[in-house]
């Protein structure tokens, strides 16, 4: 890994639910950020600098958030830097907050992601068609549901591999007190008979629309020794390709792939499969699931069906795969990222609660947005790097 | 980690009042990058990381930004990020990011299409949008409200925020890419209208359409890019309360600031991010730059206004006098937000 | 010939929660009441910030204020923009209540700009039907005279949202190439370009291809007819669409090009819609022709085999 030591030294995030009508958009992102600076032993004097994530600004009707956000986020007077990188932004965010400690420019960032999706409709502003073209575009699950299709056909994988996801992260879900949607009762059966919604994506293999915020205080070395049991930052990366080219491949993209094995590289493991405890991926439709174990190299091209299928994903499988929910339970989009980051965090930190992965100490956060185009990841550990474990 | 960091390449697209392109900046930042690639001998495949700052408001739909992406030729996959801000902050984001050490080279661009909407209104949307939104102030009047204070103050007279703009315009008349230039009478300024009294049209910055991108290196790499880089010795910013009736607005307590943490003593060329005459006035107060200190010699802002470029623009432009060896010692300032909320200084010299 | 353009509205009413502190302020509005709020260093701000500017700690001590004050500052707005205060000229003014310590921004009803000045004292014009909005303060106007009546509190349940409609215009271009497709629609031609570096053939054409960053050049007419390479039903009904579900949306890929797009196809039940399957374009009467891809009503069926799996594989 590049630059000086970096940790989360503490991880925060507000009840994700379809409308936080008690709260400002203000009020929902310090309900995170004071989780925290809590969860992190950290005061206002200590924090150097704020990142701010969110996906697009006609979502709240805002241009900029972050300017009008600053006193309510601890900015005013401080560095503060507002990152968009479409879905991805919220993982962006932690990379961007821990490159400021590897680079030796701050010793305590604080990160920041939010949405308040109840504030506009989403689908409106994603589907918002420019003069001249075709308004045939649904929002992101008509954008992505071809593509899944696609998956399919290539992999030749069977129909319940899809409700199985469901199944298994809004069952996760249910143990997260954070997580917006908790349905400890879902069977295959209820997901299979929900409504279709995109073909071949059903009604309960979709992220619900949340409001919600999620925050990380990152430290440097001697930050993250004065604090009990941090997340050590193993490696981080980030990747980017166009939305559509000729012979692109929208099932498995170059860019994850890329990412992928630089983060393995850069931290150190050869075997994701057998050196990762716990994943959080970014799995806004089910399928996704096996296609993103394809992607980031924990499965062979078109066997990522079969680590789902046989279980290998769930609590007590191989490789658990969002045991916090995941984004099928909560998704306020900007935060959705940062969230994944932060969830890999708290496994290792031991701070899962009653989603806690037993002994987990190594795992993965990721996250992608735009056409499956942005890629932002990253690995924590419970051992500090180059210490004896 | 890399702590020697410097800019080697700046290129802008014509800062024009409406180009017929599209809001995704492609057309203005193809010929930009073959203009870099050409002055600096890289090929797009060797930048280790790309950042842009860009606007989903300034284009009228979300993720705006992704389209720009097609300029770079991004495949095979690129390292790349963006900030939903002036440009300059994205030069910021990969300062940071070549410092870790991952990368020794950036390419950093801005871009943005003012003249797709009503610019004066859509900044309104960057304002409270409980209490203050709501009322639709554009960003003139909110200028205006700022360049009052300082009036009542005596901290500047119209008179003097007129010889800004004159010598704003004659600076201009020798950039090939300004959109306004020539010689103005100050007298005759005084003549004219006001447009948001205190603020006479020439007070205020054009609305521009217009594209920039900086290549920055480190060590080595930049020495080899460039005979003279414009080394950066500090890039520092801070942002104030969005409060606006909290702040002092005949202050710019983060201009100050980011000043004083960057390090700005010694500096001959400022160029200042002022879209009003009163806020270049404000900034050489706040910066405590003296009457030697040659200010926007490319015309500033005042004759080009690349909205979410005009910083990087700066940068690029107090670069260029370093890299043409015309000035040792330079400054950059950059601003977002209403009233200048938010600031960011980057000094650059040239080292033998 | 310049390349197309054409208006884009973006407009949608925001639901705003308020939060306690918000929700405090816009319900005394609406009972045509101010309150401020206490800050950490004793000034009292209004409107009430929900956390201090200085020590970004939340706040809670309201401070009742008067709905008259001191003009800190001002500025003339000669031509009002769409969805300002009022209609006609007016002061924008940063105006601290007595009572308070930081200054709120609002208009002044003043008629002309000759009568105002900083320092001048000024009072709230309240709308006749407030609703717990910042706007429920009509405008602010010049104290002189005596203070008309005021209008009875409305009363009722605490504010919680505010709606805030938020419209604007904007004029969207198409690229220079994009154009010439769009151009070529309107005559019921399909015109590409390929891309002078790779080759491959984009429709529409691109202001920079997106592997190469250079501009698709060389002109390649396609005809109306290819494959479908992947496709979704979309089944749900949202805010804007303006094709009624269900409907298929495909990936089409034209014959000799590089790239599909998203379209409709219909002419068969949606459930015999195949990756592979072969289309062809159904064209609007001649008379609905525009520059828009949309002159293609749908694609069809028809009727010939599909294509092998493997000779789109490449496409998904």
């Amino acid at each position: 890994m590049a630059g000086q030591l970096a940790a989360v030294l503490g991880t925060g995030q507000t009840r994700h639910t379809s409308r936080r009508l008690d709260v400002s958009m203000a009020g929902l992102c310090r309900e995170a950020i004071d989780r925290a600076m809590a969860d992190a032993g950290t005061e206002w004097a200590d924090i150097d600098a704020v990142v701010l994530g969110k996906a697009p600004d006609l979502f709240e009707g805002v241009m900029m958030p972050e300017l009008m956000l600053a006193d309510a986020i601890g900015a005013t007077g401080k560095p503060l830097l507002r990152v968009h990188t479409a879905g991805s932004v919220g993982g962006s965010t932690a990379v961007v907050a821990a490159s400021l400690v590897q680079a030796g420019v701050h010793r305590r960032v604080l990160a920041v992601a939010f949405e308040k999706q109840s504030e506009s409709n989403a689908m409106w502003a994603l589907s918002i068609a420019p003069p001249f073209t075709m308004p045939v575009g649904a929002g992101a699950g008509g954008y992505f549901a071809p593509h899944v299709r696609s998956y399919i056909r290539r992999s030749g994988a069977p129909e319940h591999v899809g409700a199985m996801v469901a199944v298994k992260d809004r069952r996760n879900g249910a143990r997260n007190a954070y997580a917006h949607l908790r349905q400890p009762d879902i069977t295959l059966e209820s997901v299979q008979a929900s409504t279709m919604l995109w073909d071949p994506i059903r009604y309960d293999e979709t992220c619900p629309s949340s409001d919600g915020a999620c925050a990380v205080v990152i430290g440097d070395e001697a930050a993250a020794e004065s604090v009990d049991r941090p997340a050590w930052i193993l490696a981080t990366t980030m990747r980017t390709e166009p939305t559509t080219f000729a012979g692109r491949d929208q099932v498995n993209p170059r860019a994850g792939r890329d990412a992928a094995a630089a983060l393995w590289a850069d931290a150190g493991i050869s075997d994701p499969m057998a050196e990762v405890d716990v994943a959080e991926i970014y799995v806004p439709f089910s399928w996704f699931e096996p296609m993103w174990l394809e992607n980031l190299g924990f499965a062979a091209e078109g066997d990522g069906w079969r680590v789902t299928e046989a279980g290998d994903t769930a609590m007590d499988g191989r490789l658990p795969v969002n045991p916090s929910g995941g984004v099928l339970c909560s998704n306020p989009i900007g935060a959705s990222g940062l969230l994944r980051f932060a969830e890999a965090a708290m496994q290792v930190m031991g701070r899962a609660g009653d989603h806690q992965v037993d002994g987990a100490r190594t795992a993965l956060g990721h996250a992608y947005g735009g056409g499956s185009q942005f890629f932002a990841m990253w690995v924590v550990g419970a051992t500090k790097p180059g210490a004896k474990p | 980690m890399n702590t020697d960091i410097a800019v080697v390449g700046f290129a802008q697209a014509p800062q024009v009042h409406r180009t017929s392109g599209t809001t995704n900046g492609v057309e203005m930042l193809v010929p930009v990058f073959q203009e870099l690639f050409a002055t600096t001998g890289l090929s797009r495949r060797e930048i280790g990381f790309w950042c842009s700052g860009s606007s989903d408001y300034l284009a009228g739909r979300a993720f705006s930004f992704v389209s720009a992406v097609d300029a770079i030729g991004a495949f095979p996959p690129i390292i790349e990020s963006h900030v939903e801000s002036d440009g300059a902050w994205a030069l910021y984001e990969a300062w940071v990011k070549i410092r870790t050490g991952e990368v020794d080279t950036a390419l950093v661009y801005g871009f943005g299409k003012s003249s797709a909407g009503e610019l004066r209104r859509v900044l309104a949307l960057q304002l409270d949008p409980y209490a203050v939104a709501p009322l639709w102030p554009d960003s003139v009047s909110i200028a205006a409200l700022q360049a009052r204070v300082g009036l009542d103050r005596g901290l500047w007279s119209e008179k003097e925020m007129a010889e800004v703009a004159a010598r704003s315009r004659a600076d201009g008349a020798a950039n090939p890419h300004a959109q306004l230039g020539g010689a103005v009478d100050v007298a005759a300024l005084l003549e004219e209208p006001y447009l948001a009294d205190p603020l006479r049209a020439h007070d205020c910055a054009p609305v521009t359409d217009g594209a920039a991108a900086v290549v920055l290196a480190a060590g080595d790499r930049a020495r080899e890019l460039c005979e003279r880089p414009a080394w950066i010795s500090g890039i520092e910013h801070r942002v104030d309360s969005p409060v606006l009736g909290a702040r002092d607005l005949g202050r710019s307590t983060s201009a100050a600031a980011a000043a004083a943490a960057a390090g700005i003593d010694g500096v001959t060329v400022a160029e200042l991010h002022a879209p009003f005459t009163s806020q270049e006035l404000l900034l050489r107060r706040e910066l405590g730059l003296s009457d030697a200190v040659r200010i926007n010699p490319s015309g500033g802002p005042l004759c080009g206004n690349p909205m979410f470029a005009t910083g990087l623009t700066r940068i690029g432009e107090a670069a260029a006098r370093v890299m043409d060896g015309t000035a040792e010692r330079v400054l950059a300032h950059a601003t977002v937000g209403p009233a200048l909320q938010q600031n960011l200084v980057c000094v650059m010299e040239g080292r033998s | 010939m310049a390349p197309l353009s054409a208006p884009l509205e973006v407009g949608f009413d925001y639901t705003r929660s308020l939060g306690p502190v918000l929700g405090r302020f816009m319900t005394g509005l609406r009972d045509r009441r101010i309150e401020g709020v206490r800050g950490s260093d004793g000034r009292v701000h209004v409107p009430p910030v929900e956390y201090d500017p200085a020590t970004a700690q939340p706040l809670s001590e309201f401070v009742a204020v008067a709905d008259e004050g001191t003009v800190e500052s001002w500025s003339w707005m000669p031509a009002p923009l769409e969805g300002q205060p009022l209609a006609h000229p007016f002061a924008w003014a940063l105006v601290r209540l007595d009572g308070a310590d930081t200054a709120m921004l609002h208009a002044v009803d003043a008629g002309s700009p000759d009568r105002m000045r900083t320092g001048m004292q000024v009072r709230v014009r309240w709308t006749p039907e407030p609703v717990g909005s910042i706007r429920d303060i009509a405008c602010f106007e010049p104290l002189e005279g005596p203070a008309p009546p005021r209008p009875d509190p409305s009363g009722g349940e605490p504010v919680t949202m505010v709606t805030t409609p938020v419209h604007l215009h904007y004029e969207h271009s198409a690229s220079e190439e994009e154009s010439r497709y769009l151009r070529g629609l309107a005559e019921g031609r399909l015109l590409g370009q390929r891309c002078p570096e790779c080759g491959k053939v984009y429709i529409p054409p691109r202001g920079a291809c997106p592997t190469d960053g250079v501009p698709t050049s060389e002109e390649v007419e396609l005809p109306d007819r290819g494959i479908v390479t992947t496709f979704c039903i979309v089944n749900v009904p949202f805010l804007g669409q303006r094709i009624q579900p269900p409907y298929v949306a495909a990936y089409v890929l034209l014959d000799g090009a590089d790239i599909a797009f998203l379209h409709l196809v219909l002419g068969c039940a949606a459930d015999e819609v195949r990756m592979g399957m072969r289309v062809e374009a159904v064209w609007k009467p001649r008379e609905e022709w525009g520059t828009t891809v949309a002159n293609i009503d749908h694609f069809r069926p028809t009727g010939e085999p599909d294509a092998p799996f493997e000779s789109f594989a490449e496409h998904l």
